[in-house]
């Protein structure tokens, strides 16, 4: 830092000309470090060597400390080994937990690998990183390439020293005497060079032509909130479309693959799909040698009753009601919006379908009576037959022979 | 670019005085103009087009296969099972293992104060960046979903979910992108000083534009040296144990399953040293050629081929004698399966493969024993691919040995490769030879501050001030009225 900042005491404002500094040139390696060891000295400050190649014991000629890279570099490879092993711990222990084969789930063996790689990944960049900043570049311009000598040669095969101006004990004469004391083959005056000048069309045309592009910048932006706040019908696109959509055909939709053009296809003549075979007529249809059955082909038990009743609460009651009454919360909306049409599905603890066989019961299930909907294909057998069990428990329910009540109960209903 | 330059044969050591590291008469400004010449030369050489020709059209080859992958999916490869991990895995292993001779000279040299690594360090970590490239495509055209690779990566997603941390083929995400990222950082900072030169003797605007921003403004400054050497001893003392790591972990991607023939701890060390042994014989097969069409002769000499060559036969012993303690172990485990494993490689279905892995790794190096085999090019050059076949095979005999006939004979099978599986990996030698002839175009081909910084010019007690270097002084830390800038 002390390399920009001028000490106080000396006039930056206006050195003569606009005195940028001496730059001597020197032949080889012996010279360099000669003229070297002789400006250190004589005690400036602002000054420096350049020279094609690395040389060694160059530092210790022009008296520069060692630099603090290495423990900024250490500081960031600790910082990568704690934050490797912190990010690991994060994302595989705490807050999303992954078991492995039942190890431990803060396993370090397994996490050293990356811990490793952390630690070399962000001391490698601020090793790289660091000597940049250190070194304050990248740098577009400096004024010792104003000298064409140090321009064409410096990073080939000469090596120079240069004085700055504003070096606090800096006097042209003096500096000029010891660097040509000091051996040096050409010693140059260098100037601050003039700031450089736009083309007179750059500075005419610039502040419009900026002020039109930011306008026109402003467009692509504006597109983008419009079509978020806009409904469209369109599909999304997708530039990678992983499967999301694949050529299909829909059913009840024409298709030209088959001879009849449909796309469903009906069962082969003669044959029976698997699982549909329903063979037992008592247990699928619900009928008895040519009768409906008035016997359950299933076991009632308690879980039976507890299926039936789930079932019928999801399937039944919208339109029944939870007691069977026929005042379902549907049909009770139904009533009121067109009293006029409006059937009320029947009561099923009423005598009339208290007479029916069960079996009849199952077919109205299954294929449904007057304007009630079939649900057969949306209720297993078993399951309906578990709901006939629950409505004649809801049938027992609202009408219960005395004998069945437990004493005390009875002696209270026959008051 | 004719050849101007001639072979001298510098392989003999004179006990007492260094090895001549550079033939001919060169001085500072001849050898910047030998080497900046390269990229400077209105044209280069009618080798380098019909070069750049050939292998920009097997790019193209690659490029195809790429695309016909994508639009078909990973069933155009010979991929069945059994064997899931096919060439795409193979290919990997390989490209990994070439990138691994580059940073090795650049790092482990330089810390061993070899300074003949100078003339090629350029030179192969190019390479190794080139090949870390084609590694580093083959896993992802392995994943089915390539454009879903980033998922690999640890990042805040709508999925909750975080990567497995104990998976190798995680840590293989996090070692062969940290090695490319230090490679490309420790090939590039080299090059700084470089670009400088380049910058500085450009004729064209264009140029001297360009070579100027990727110079950074280097001017060659003793205090910009002094952290710039500093940086670059530290990023060599990093590069170390990470060369030394990344094929250790690609081995882990092995050696963590249980497969048998996989599942070995000699794994991690014999990896390492067969990506050595096949990145030194990538070096030689692409070198030899190089120092021929550009005139680099007096930079890379015999000398220098010689270390090399000394290098893949020390490697090359290692690799034999981990192929032979492999068969040890399995005989010594008494485990039936990992018996069977290494009898099925060496005698099983695919012994073809195996025995053209044990002829070109193990045989061929064996000439190297022989000086002046080491200093004819023509066979250097010849052994050089043919070591790399071998590495190459040596995946192939891992992988798919191990994996078409595990413990379950039901599930054996046999593994064959595509027409797009062989032309992909042709077409990554295109994609490789075509970075690489770009970068000897464009880029400082040999490190000119280095080779430069070991010139007997560059020494400060060369010439007729020899033995009297006490003009510098007292030592820094003596010096207590001298400059306290600079301290960084």
């Amino acid at each position: 830092m002390s390399e920009q900042a001028p000490p106080p005491d000396v006039a930056v404002a206006a050195p003569p000309g606009h005195l940028y500094g001496v730059l001597a040139e020197f032949d080889d390696t012996p010279a360099l470090l000669r003229a070297a060891a002789k400006v250190r000295d004589a005690g400036y400050r602002q000054w420096d060597t350049f020279t094609p190649i690395p040389i060694h014991g160059l530092d210790g000629a022009m008296g520069i400390r060692r630099t603090l890279l290495p423990w900024v570099v250490f500081g960031a490879g600790i910082a990568g080994g704690l934050g490797g092993l912190a990010m690991q711990w994060w994302m595989n222990v705490f807050d999303y937990p992954y078991v492995v084969s039942g190890k431990p789930l803060l396993s370090i063996p397994a996490f050293v690998p990356i811990i490793f790689e952390v630690v070399i990944l962000l001391a490698a960049i601020t090793a790289f990183v660091g000597m940049l900043m250190f070194n304050k570049l990248p740098q577009l311009y400096h004024t010792w390439f104003a000298s064409r000598a140090f321009a064409s040669r410096v990073t080939s095969d000469r090596f120079f020293i240069g004085i700055e101006a504003r070096d606090p004990q800096f006097d042209l004469d003096r500096a000029k005497q010891l660097l040509a004391d000091a051996g040096s083959t050409n010693v140059e005056v260098i100037a601050e060079p003039d700031p450089p000048q736009l083309p007179a069309w750059v500075r005419k045309y610039a502040a419009p032509v900026a002020a039109v592009l930011l306008v026109a910048a402003l467009v692509p932006p504006l597109l983008v909130a419009k079509a978020r706040v806009t409904p469209n019908q369109n599909t999304r696109v997708q530039l990678i479309p992983d499967m999301d959509r694949q050529p299909r055909f829909l059913p009840q939709s024409a298709n030209s693959l088959f001879l009849d053009n449909r796309s469903m296809r009906p069962l082969v003549p003669g044959t029976v799909a698997a699982g549909w075979a329903e063979l037992d007529p008592v247990f699928y249809r619900g009928i008895a040698d040519g009768e409906w059955t008035d016997a359950l082909p299933v076991e009632v038990d308690r879980a039976l009753l507890v299926r039936g009743q789930q079932r019928y609460d999801i399937f039944c009651m919208p339109c029944h009601g939870w007691d069977g009454e026929g005042r379902g919360p549907a049909a009770v909306t139904g009533q009121e919006k067109s009293p006029a049409t409006w059937v009320m599905p029947t009561s099923l603890t009423g005598p009339v379908v208290r007479e029916r066989p069960d079996g009849h019961i199952f077919n109205t299930i299954t294929n449904g009576i007057r304007t009630m909907a079939p649900y057969g294909d949306q209720i297993r057998p078993a399951d309906r037959w578990a709901i006939v069990a629950y409505m004649r428990a809801l049938q027992l329910s609202q009408a219960v022979p005395l004998d069945l009540l437990p004493p005390g109960q009875r002696e209270q209903m026959r008051r | 670019m004719a050849d101007i330059t001639t072979e001298v044969d510098n392989t003999v050591t004179v006990p007492g005085r260094p090895p001549t590291l550079i033939t001919g008469d060169h001085n500072l400004t001849s050898m910047t103009d030998l080497v900046s010449g390269i990229a400077e030369a209105r044209k280069p050489p009618r080798a380098w087009y019909i070069a750049f020709g050939i292998s920009l059209t097997v790019t193209m080859i690659l490029l195809a296969m790429i695309v016909y992958l994508f639009l078909l999916g990973t069933g155009v490869w010979g991929l069945q099972m059994p064997v899931a991990w096919g060439f795409a895995i193979v290919n990997f292993v390989f490209w990994v293992g070439i990138g691994h001779a580059g940073t090795l000279i650049s790092a482990i040299l330089f810390l061993f104060r070899q300074q003949w690594r100078t003339a090629i360090n350029r030179f192969a970590e190019a390479m190794t960046i080139f090949a870390v490239v084609c590694a580093g495509l083959f896993p992802i055209l392995h994943l089915g979903r390539p454009w879903l690779a980033y998922w690999l990566f640890p990042y805040p997603n709508y999925l909750q979910m975080w990567p497995q941390f104990r998976s190798p083929l995680v840590w293989d995400v996090f070692a062969v992108s940290t090695y490319m990222t230090v490679s490309l950082l420790f090939w590039y900072m080299g090059m700084i000083p470089d670009l400088a030169t380049f910058r500085d003797r450009a004729k064209t605007r264009l140029r001297h534009t360009i070579y100027g921003i990727f110079s950074l403004g280097w001017r060659g400054s003793g205090r910009h040296w002094h952290r710039y050497e500093t940086a670059y001893l530290l990023l060599a003392a990093l590069a170390t144990p990470l060369v030394l790591s990344v094929h250790s972990v690609v081995s882990f991607d092995f050696a963590i399953s249980q497969l048998p023939g996989w599942h070995t701890t000699i794994f991690p060390p014999y990896f390492v040293a067969g990506a050595i042994f096949s990145g030194f014989a990538m070096v030689l097969t692409l070198i030899i050629p190089a120092r021929q069409f550009f005139g680099l002769k007096e930079i890379v000499t015999l000398r220098h081929l010689d270390n090399i060559a000394k290098f893949i036969l020390a490697t090359g012993l290692i690799v034999a004698y981990a192929y032979a303690i492999e068969f040890w172990t399995s005989w010594y485990s008494g485990n039936f399966y990992e018996s069977f494993a290494f009898l099925n490689r060496a005698m099983g279905p695919y012994a073809w493969a195996y025995w053209i892995m044990v002829g070109c790794n193990v045989v061929v190096p064996q000439f190297l024993w022989v000086p002046s085999i080491r200093k004819n090019l023509l066979a250097l050059w010849v052994l050089s691919l043919l070591v790399n076949v071998g590495m190459w095979f040596e995946r192939y005999v891992i992988i798919v040995t191990s994996l078409s006939r595990d413990f379950l004979p039901s599930s054996w099978g046999y593994y064959s490769p595509t027409w797009v599986d062989i032309l992909t990996l042709l077409g990554s030698f295109g994609l490789f030879l075509t970075l690489f002839l770009l970068f000897v175009r464009y880029l400082p081909m040999v490190a000119m501050a280095e080779v430069k910084s070991i010139m007997p010019q560059a020494h400060p007690d060369h010439g007729e001030h020899r033995g009297s270097g006490q003009y510098w002084g007292q030592s820094p830390h003596e010096h207590r009225h001298g400059p306290e800038e600079g301290h960084k």
